[in-house]
């Protein structure tokens, strides 16, 4: 053992906790790429470009299923009678409430795209099914309306939108 | 050394748990408590170091086992996806290559410093024997973790690897065709590698632990190689071994960062950039460099049998060596005889390692056979004898008279050298079947160096010449027109990307009706290959089909010749596919020197292998036209497209020596400072 002053203790002790500060450091920025390369990849993200999809094969009271950056994307061509109730109802009482009009683009009111994922847990309601004259999720038994709006179940939210422009009067780009 | 433990802890939680399952207690006798001799020296630091390397190859293997796929059709793209499209794949990627060099240098340091100081001696047989498994299961792992990317040295490896069960009497043919689950090598044999190659790293790990177990009950050895008799003679683990060791790890990354970030490939060969192919086997095909000392002794043997038995001896040969060597003294420090002796091993080791890599001919193969008596004669010959007629020199009463005596710089500095040696030994004959091809001449490159960068106007121009011309025969099936907008590329924005490629028409479909459709491209696909499959494009060009261009500047080498390739390590030298690329295309003559039969439909090339080339000269003076005022000459369009080519060879280059860079810094003050630490640490134990 050496006689060493107090001086020299706390030059030691700066030492030390520079040592350990720089190690934590390092440490952090070792943890950075590996958490990176769990993000979606180069290809992957490329591959999730904007879609166009043409709207005029699809007729009054049908519905087709898209997939954008592998999420199944519903375009259904509502009736007068599936407006109708979609606008009548009293946004209020909704438990997510949101008029039809924010729904759909203006002047294309028979035209809803909406992302068909339950926003329950994920699954995949039918089109066309449950009380609402929209969407019914066998999963867990929410119902959604015709303009995609959440009226009963376990569901939260309403079916989400998403991005999308009309190109022209029969053609969308979503994304 | 080990025994019930001191650990008394006060916190009532771990009172609670240490009372049910002595797990605090464990770590802190193996790891705090746990003496150590005081007079280790750096070497005993590689134990630690092979730690943390077996820690960095499970960690990247497993992160690259999430982005890898083990198909024969889809194994070597999607390696090349992950050095491409992951984030930071490139870094996971060039980690874990160089990360199994590393791991192997370290492994031969580690067996070298036992071997010298005598530490597979009684009573530490248990655990030199442990030891010689792992090395083992080391080369398992190796060898198949090399098969995965499937490029040609990793199918040609693993048929010739293979084949070596082939040698065993009456069963051999069933065992290979075991291995390789079919007629030959292919995808089950690769699917069985992947799954293999997984495993075994932990199966290395639970070694490992029976192997530090036997180290902690048995002791550590010493440089002295007397066992500690008083506490003086030794130092409690923490902190004393543990700053040391992570100084040493520390120096370590510094010298594996050098790799990883400027010379990542080249430790490789650049055959295995070229996707496997099973009807052509490359002209010179060598193992990985840790294996090549075995391989020597493989081919020294003109048996098969034999030859597969001389190999594995030569392994096996070591797990006897506590009982070849009955000397009483344990380091050679005090053994003036066995130390010169094994020095010469080193040399043999070294020596076999370079014969390995050379053609199997003429005076190789002769040195390879006296190399390999040498090697035998050390364990079988040499250590025996020399454990009964050497008389060593007295050795220290106690560590502690050790440490006051003097060291064995020299032994340490010679140490060094060699270990420097053997590291670049291996690219010594990486020969792409010169054929007496002259070597191309280096080109000065705007990305050689650690600030390398490419010459965004360069790409750009070597973009065009790829266009104009390469692609009307040349795929590049690697390269996307997404690609041409990335950071530390030709820098082109996304709408010139986009209307490049729209100027393409690409197969899509099928579309609602069923059918097939042609649309123009889309800045995500791939350049367009100009013939729809392999046969087309034998056809087309004279029965030569030409290769995709992707990797060709990293596919292409050659002979950089002893000693130069050394310096290469340290001039970061990454310029051979550049500098072929470009010579070839400059190297095309009209007419054929005298004597030389130039085949139907070959064409004459001073550098290609072999001279004659079915590929006729491509590039004529104004052929292009540059609008930057750039000579249009054929040395120009040679220059910027080789460039083009490895950038769309390595298109991270430029993040790679940035962040290299700053690692770099960052570790060398880190390993200042735990040098720092480490003297105020042990100044307290002298």
């Amino acid at each position: 053992m050496t006689t060493s002053s107090s001086a020299g203790h706390s030059r030691r002790d700066f030492l030390f906790v520079a040592t350990g500060a720089v190690a934590a450091v390092g440490a952090a920025a070792v943890a950075w790429p590996l958490v990176a390369q769990l993000n979606p990849d180069a290809s992957t993200v490329a591959a999730g470009a904007p879609i166009e999809v043409d709207l005029s094969p699809i007729a009054d009271g049908q519905d087709i299923k898209v997939f954008w950056r592998g999420k199944p994307i519903y375009i259904m061509h509502r009736t007068a009678k599936q407006i109708k109730e979609a606008q009548a109802v009293n946004v209020s009482s909704l438990p997510d409430p949101e008029p039809d009009s924010a729904r759909v683009k203006e002047g294309h009111d028979q035209w809803l795209v909406v992302i068909g994922i339950c926003t329950h847990l994920g699954c995949i309601p039918i089109a066309h099914e449950g009380n609402y004259d929209g969407f019914f999720c066998p999963c867990h038994g929410s119902q959604y309306d015709s303009s995609g709006r959440i009226r009963q179940g376990p569901a939260p939210l309403n079916l989400p939108i998403p991005p999308y422009a009309f190109v022209s009067d029969s053609r969308i780009k979503i994304g | 050394m080990s025994g019930p433990s001191t650990f008394q802890p006060q916190n009532p939680v771990l009172k609670w748990i240490e009372r049910r399952l002595p797990i605090f207690g464990l770590v802190h006798s193996s790891f705090v408590a746990y003496p150590t001799p005081r007079n280790l020296n750096y070497w005993w630091t590689f134990g630690g170091i092979l730690s943390f390397m077996l820690g960095v190859q499970i960690v990247t293997g497993v992160i690259l086992a999430m982005h890898y796929t083990p198909h024969a059709d889809l194994a070597f793209n999607s390696v090349e996806a992950i050095v491409r499209d992951v984030d930071y794949g490139w870094l996971l990627r060039y980690l874990h290559s160089n990360g199994a060099s590393m791991f192997f240098i370290a492994v031969y340091i580690h067996m070298l410093r036992g071997l010298y100081y005598g530490s597979y001696k009684e009573p530490r047989e248990v655990l030199w024997i442990l030891g010689v498994i792992i090395y083992l299961l080391m080369m398992a792992t190796g060898f198949m973790g090399y098969v995965l990317p499937w490029g040609q040295m990793s199918f040609w490896g693993a048929t010739v690897i293979t084949n070596l069960f082939s040698a065993i009497p009456y069963f051999g043919e069933s065992i290979v065709t075991l291995l390789w689950g079919g007629y030959s090598v292919g995808n089950p044999t690769l699917n069985r590698f992947f799954s293999l190659h997984y495993l075994l790293p932990f199966v290395i790990a639970g070694v490992v632990v029976l192997h530090v177990w036997a180290l902690h009950v048995a002791g550590q050895n010493n440089p002295a190689g007397v066992e500690p008799k008083t506490a003086k003679d030794t130092v409690p683990f923490t902190p004393y071994a543990t700053i040391k060791d992570g100084f040493g790890i520390a120096c370590f990354i510094l010298f594996y960062c050098w790799f990883i970030f400027y010379i990542p490939n080249y430790l490789g060969d650049p055959d295995n950039y070229i996707p496997a192919n099973p009807g052509v086997t490359p002209a010179h095909i060598v193992p990985e460099w840790y294996y090549l000392p075995f391989y020597a002794i493989l081919r020294s043997i003109p048996n098969k049998l034999l030859g597969v038995v001389a190999m594995f001896s030569a392994i096996l040969v070591l797990a006897f060596l506590p009982w070849l060597d009955s000397a009483k003294t344990r380091s050679m420090r005090y053994r003036p005889l066995a130390k010169q002796f094994f020095w010469i091993f080193v040399g043999v080791c070294l020596g076999l390692g370079y014969l390995g890599a050379q053609p199997p001919e003429g005076i190789y193969v002769i040195a390879g056979r006296i190399l390999t008596a040498c090697y035998f004669a050390y364990f079988l010959i040499v250590l025996p004898v020399l454990s009964r007629i050497e008389k060593p020199r007295p050795v220290p009463n106690s560590i502690a008279d050790d440490v006051l005596g003097k060291k064995g710089v020299v032994a340490s500095l010679a140490a060094i050298f060699a270990v420097a040696a053997l590291l670049v030994w291996d690219s010594g004959s990486r020969a792409q079947a010169a054929g007496h091809s002259p070597t191309p001449p280096s080109l000065s490159w705007s990305f050689a160096g650690p600030f390398g960068k490419f010459d965004q106007a360069q790409l750009q121009r070597g973009y065009k010449v790829y266009k104009e011309v390469c692609s009307a025969c040349h795929s590049m099936n690697l390269v996307h027109y997404r690609n041409l907008t990335d950071p530390g590329g030709p820098g082109f924005s996304v709408a010139q990307a986009a209307a490049l490629a729209a100027e393409i028409q690409v197969k899509d479909g099928p579309n609602d009706a069923g059918d097939m459709f042609e649309r123009p491209g889309r800045i995500a696909d791939r350049f367009p290959s100009p013939f729809p499959n392999e046969n087309a494009a034998r056809t087309a060009n004279g029965g030569a089909a030409p290769p995709d261009l992707s990797l060709m500047a990293k596919a292409r080498g050659y002979e950089r010749g002893f000693p130069q390739f050394i310096f290469d390590a340290f001039t970061q030298f990454q310029e051979k596919g550049p500098n072929y690329i470009h010579a070839l295309l400059t190297g095309f003559e009209d007419t054929p020197p005298q004597g030389f039969a130039l085949p139907e439909g070959s064409f004459y090339n001073r550098y290609f292998p072999g001279h004659a080339i079915k590929m006729p000269n491509p590039l004529s003076d104004d052929q292009i036209t540059y609008d930057d005022g750039t000579p249009q000459k054929v040395d120009q369009y040679a220059t910027d497209v080789a460039a083009f080519l490895m950038w769309a060879a390595e298109p991270k280059l430029e993040e790679r020596k940035r962040i290299g860079f700053q690692v770099m810094i960052f570790m060398v003050v880190f390993a200042g400072l735990l040098y720092f630490t480490k003297r105020a640490v042990w100044a307290d134990a002298h």
